[in-house]
């Protein structure tokens, strides 16, 4: 028999706020063990939450890029469970009433534009960090992060493979970098995903019995996990066996599953609104305002720059990767560049020569105006391709601007055929063995003596009358 | 005597009367004289000596809440309505008992042992603000905190022939109080007067930006409402408080005391709260399954007494089971049920839709032009010690005319109406939401005339 996967995903997503969700301190990764706490995050008796404003804002953007519907009102409740890094012994979260609900998220699957219905988007605090490798037979608790502000996006059962469960991810992710909500940081834990996978035989309506799979801190990862389960559970099915309901954690180094509970013993949180919050209502014009102010998102701009620009679907996908190089991209355009031209050098010599210097457009030193000039001067013959490399590079290194650069290190193309001349009858003289192989038929060789003439005049000879001069010359 | 006189005389005569050889058990912790200090000498509680509920967060002091699981806590903050009371000139004299984490009526479920009724030392101080109420009636402090989420501070005033505040819910700021059932709790005032017990409301009422429950509402002149009297008001008595079986002497003393208002100029009409019966049943529900989330965090793992186990749940059992009391554990369980899957709906759900009932009760009556009303405080006077101990349902009923103002949020004084066989008993004026100044004008037309007869 064959089977099919039905893949869905929890994704928790730690919102890019400055303080915890509900109370003053700072939210800060990786300093000094339990350094950010207070009486509201430590739990302490006596000690009440209040809403930090600045979270929900972010968690409204984050629904609203989800394209979901906000609720007006939506309810704090308590989930209940004994854990040491869990400060209250209950976490604050959203149940009956979450934040937002139906969404819509729009990704390219591996069979084409895939389609992920978002069930909702809700708050809640996360807890803190139980470490068990730390003292020898004990566990410690790192209490910084309890209270930082999450929103945990459940999405329908809609994936049907684990590629797509991960292209869904990567857009997921594209979106809230776009929507500047989150870092999305794996490995620092703001970006975690849990994944539900059942199977039901082809063309089958009713759902199978699901596992959750948890503690999955990759994309890569999710993918390996689904596919190791979902063969698990297949070859289950296959000998007439039936999936339990059960929650599996993932281990990335073994690469390995393990049965982390059963149904039997799944908690039960008794859930019940938290009397210490009143009920979060929303003003609608803080809602309108919001979505008015988010940024257009990552599938939009990618068409835009299709339909505006003349790019190739390949091209608008490379520059809309980030925020930062589709700005940059648009900002070179701006300052009046070509824009196939400048699509070229920001995903070409620009990116090399960032990762060369292993720097971001952060840290770039080469300003949109910058290479928008220097695109200027190369389409208009002052400098050649290879010669504005090395203007850029110059600029990368110690600022300034382009045309300046070319003056000041004497960059400007020579087109000046008795200059050219010279150095070809030089390189016609030093490399006698290319000039007679080419002479005797091997044309492809005229590249390399070009080559030498560029290096001859360090890079400013203009290649194209070099080319030319050199053809005449060979004859 | 100067203003720190007062507490200095304070703090010798608890120590005087807690080391001798009839103690009350009143206080839990006594300041170090030397520690005394007035941080507003203008204030307006300027040099008065306060006792605090051992359930609010004091830097000074331990704060146990009666429970061994907090046996030496000291919290690193200070609960707002403490913060507010010492910036008024309040000195924080001590600590008083209570029954474990708020949860009962007579002070006796203390790990730290009973308070006594300075009226008979046989006899409870009512509960669960007993050690503060005790520590008033004997003189030992003008004033007190206590806290109140089903009759925690109304009760034991009446118990001990004194006056207790519970204000409107979201009047005072619950930050720093120790949460038992966070939908019901306020801290109340206890006083040896009206004026005493208002006195102290009018400080530490008022907005906290760290309560999100606390209410943004300008507080009224309690003080200057307290001789206001009460001429046109229209008071409502509600038959549900004087059932049937009604001890008849409380009877009497309440008719007593409408026969005063009626003669201070007040109206008295008969009304209906048709569904007072679900209070009990209702609040021994919804108080219960919040505890029971409260009540999650003394875990061992910060702070508080951790019994050592190999493995974390035997450290979990071991530590709540031996940190708990049983009326603690009791109350635990109960609401651990009410908010299973499966009975959440049955038991948690109905009873917050007898909560809105209760409420509507309320409001109906108000809305018809009753100003206040006016109940025993409790069915009995102070009742023996041990007395109850084996019968919870008997111990709850002596809650029965208290909670319904929590559950619906609205302000309630007692004020002693007389006495019964020579134990004191207290009448319950209970006001619409916010209006705690009608109910203090009430009260001390009461005071008046009550205290005037007896004299």
């Amino acid at each position: 028999m064959s089977w099919e996967p039905v893949i869905g995903l929890e994704v928790h997503v730690q919102m890019r706020t400055e303080r915890k969700l509900f109370c003053g301190n700072q939210v800060v990764f990786g300093d000094e063990p339990n350094s950010h706490v207070c009486p509201v995050c430590l739990g302490l008796p006596g000690a009440l939450p209040t809403t930090n404003p600045e979270a929900v804002k972010l968690a409204v953007r984050t629904a609203l890029a989800l394209d979901c519907t906000i609720h007006l009102t939506s309810v704090w409740e308590r989930k209940n469970y004994f854990y040491p890094d869990l400060p209250k012994g209950y976490q604050i979260t959203q149940f009956e009433m979450p934040l937002a609900t139906d969404g819509v998220v729009i990704y390219d699957g591996p069979e084409g534009e895939g389609l992920v219905r978002i069930r909702r988007a809700h708050m809640e605090e996360d807890a803190g960090k139980s470490i068990h490798d730390r003292i020898p037979r004990g566990t410690v608790v790192d209490l910084n992060r309890a209270g930082t502000p999450l929103v945990e996006i459940v999405t329908e059962p809609d994936l049907c493979s684990p590629a797509d469960a991960r292209a869904f991810l990567v857009a997921l992710k594209h979106i809230l970098e776009y929507a500047d909500v989150s870092d999305c940081n794996m490995e620092e834990g703001s970006l975690r995903v849990d994944a539900n996978v059942s199977l039901r035989s082809v063309g089958a309506s009713e759902l199978g019995a699901k596992t959750e799979i948890k503690n999955v801190n990759s994309f890569s990862g999710v993918e390996r996990a689904l596919e190791i389960e979902i063969a698990r559970q297949a070859e289950v099915l296959d000998h007439g066996g039936t999936v339990d309901q059960e929650t599996l954690l993932w281990d990335d180094h073994m690469g390995q599953l393990r049965s982390m509970r059963s149904k039997e013993d799944s908690h039960d949180y008794r859930y019940f609104p938290d009397p210490d919050l009143p009920p979060l209502v929303l003003e609608p014009s803080l809602v309108e305002v919001t979505r008015q102010c988010l940024p257009e998102l990552p599938r939009l701009r990618r068409d835009r720059f299709i339909q505006d620009y003349g790019l190739s679907s390949y091209d608008a996908g490379v520059l809309t990767h980030t925020v930062a190089s589709a700005n940059y991209f648009e900002a070179v355009v701006g300052a009046s560049a070509e824009a196939k031209s400048a699509a070229n050098w920001v995903m070409g010599p620009l990116q090399a020569l960032m990762n060369e210097r292993g720097e971001d457009l952060e840290t770039f030193r080469v300003r949109a105006r910058a290479l928008a000039e220097l695109i200027e001067l190369v389409t208009d013959g002052t400098v050649s391709d290879t010669a504005a490399k090395k203007v850029l590079a110059i600029v990368a290194e110690d600022g300034g601007s382009p045309r300046a650069v070319i003056e000041e290190q004497g960059l400007a193309q020579v087109r000046d055929d008795v200059q050219l001349e010279q150095w070809v009858q030089a390189v016609i003289e030093a490399q006698p063995d290319e000039v007679s192989r080419y002479q005797g038929g091997e044309k492809r060789l005229i590249g390399f003596l070009v080559g030498q003439v560029m290096r001859r005049s360090s890079g400013t000879a203009d290649p194209r009358r070099v080319n030319a001069i050199l053809t005449k010359e060979l004859i | 005597m100067t203003t720190l006189a007062k507490a200095a005389h304070a703090v010798g005569a608890i120590q005087e009367l807690e080391n001798g050889g009839a103690p009350l058990n009143a206080f839990l912790a006594v300041a170090h004289p030397e520690s005394l200090a007035v941080a507003n000498s203008e204030g307006l509680l300027a040099g008065i000596p306060l006792a605090v509920k051992d359930n609010l967060a004091t830097t000074g002091f331990d704060t146990t809440c009666g429970s061994k699981v907090l046996e030496g806590y000291r919290s690193p903050y200070e609960s707002t309505v403490v913060r507010r009371a010492k910036a008024a000139g309040a000195v924080v004299v001590g600590k008083t008992n209570l029954d474990e984490f708020a949860m009962g009526s007579s002070t006796e479920n203390s790990a730290y042992g009973p308070t006594l009724n300075p009226h008979d030392r046989s006899r409870v101080p009512g509960g669960s603000s007993g050690g503060s109420a005790a520590a008033v009636a004997a003189g030992l402090v003008p004033m007190a905190l206590g806290s109140d989420t089903g009759g925690s501070v109304r009760q034991p005033a009446a118990f001990c022939g004194i006056v207790g505040i519970k204000p409107t819910y979201g009047r005072v700021s619950r930050y720093g109080l120790v949460a038992y059932a966070s939908s019901l709790d306020q801290v109340g005032t206890l006083g040896r007067t009206v004026t005493d017990a208002a006195r102290l409301l009018q400080v530490v009422s008022g907005y906290d930006e760290r309560d999100a429950t606390s209410d943004e509402r300008p507080v009224p002149d309690l003080l200057g409402a307290v001789g206001r009297g009460v001429e046109g008001l229209v008071i409502g008595v509600p038959n549900e408080y004087l059932p049937d079986g009604l001890d008849p002497a409380l009877r009497d003393l309440v008719n007593t005391a409408l026969r005063e208002l009626e003669e201070a100029g007040a109206k008295i009409r008969r009304v209906s709260l048709p569904h007072t019966r679900y209070a009990i049943p209702c609040y021994y529900v919804l108080a219960p399954a919040e505890a029971s989330s409260n009540l999650s965090r003394y875990d061992g793992v910060r702070y508080g007494v951790r019994c050592a186990e190999a493995d974390l749940i035997s450290m979990y059992q071991g530590t709540r089971s031996t940190g708990l009391g049983i009326e603690v554990k009791r109350r635990i369980m109960l609401g651990t049920y009410a908010l299973s899957a499966g009975y959440y709906d049955e038991y948690y759900g109905t009873a917050q839709r007898a909560r809105r009932m209760i409420t509507e009760d309320f409001r109906s009556v108000f809305d018809d032009g009753v100003d206040a009303l006016f109940t025993p405080t409790s069915p009995t006077p102070a009742f023996k010690i041990g007395e109850r101990m084996d019968d919870p349902m008997e111990m709850y009923l002596s809650d029965v005319f208290t909670v319904t103002a929590n559950l619906a949020g609205i302000p309630g004084i007692s004020v002693p109406i007389g006495s019964i066989r020579g134990l004191p008993v207290g009448g319950q004026v209970l006001a619409p939401w916010w209006q705690e100044d009608q109910m203090l004008a009430i009260a001390g037309e009461l005071e008046t005339r009550i205290q005037g007869a007896e004299a």
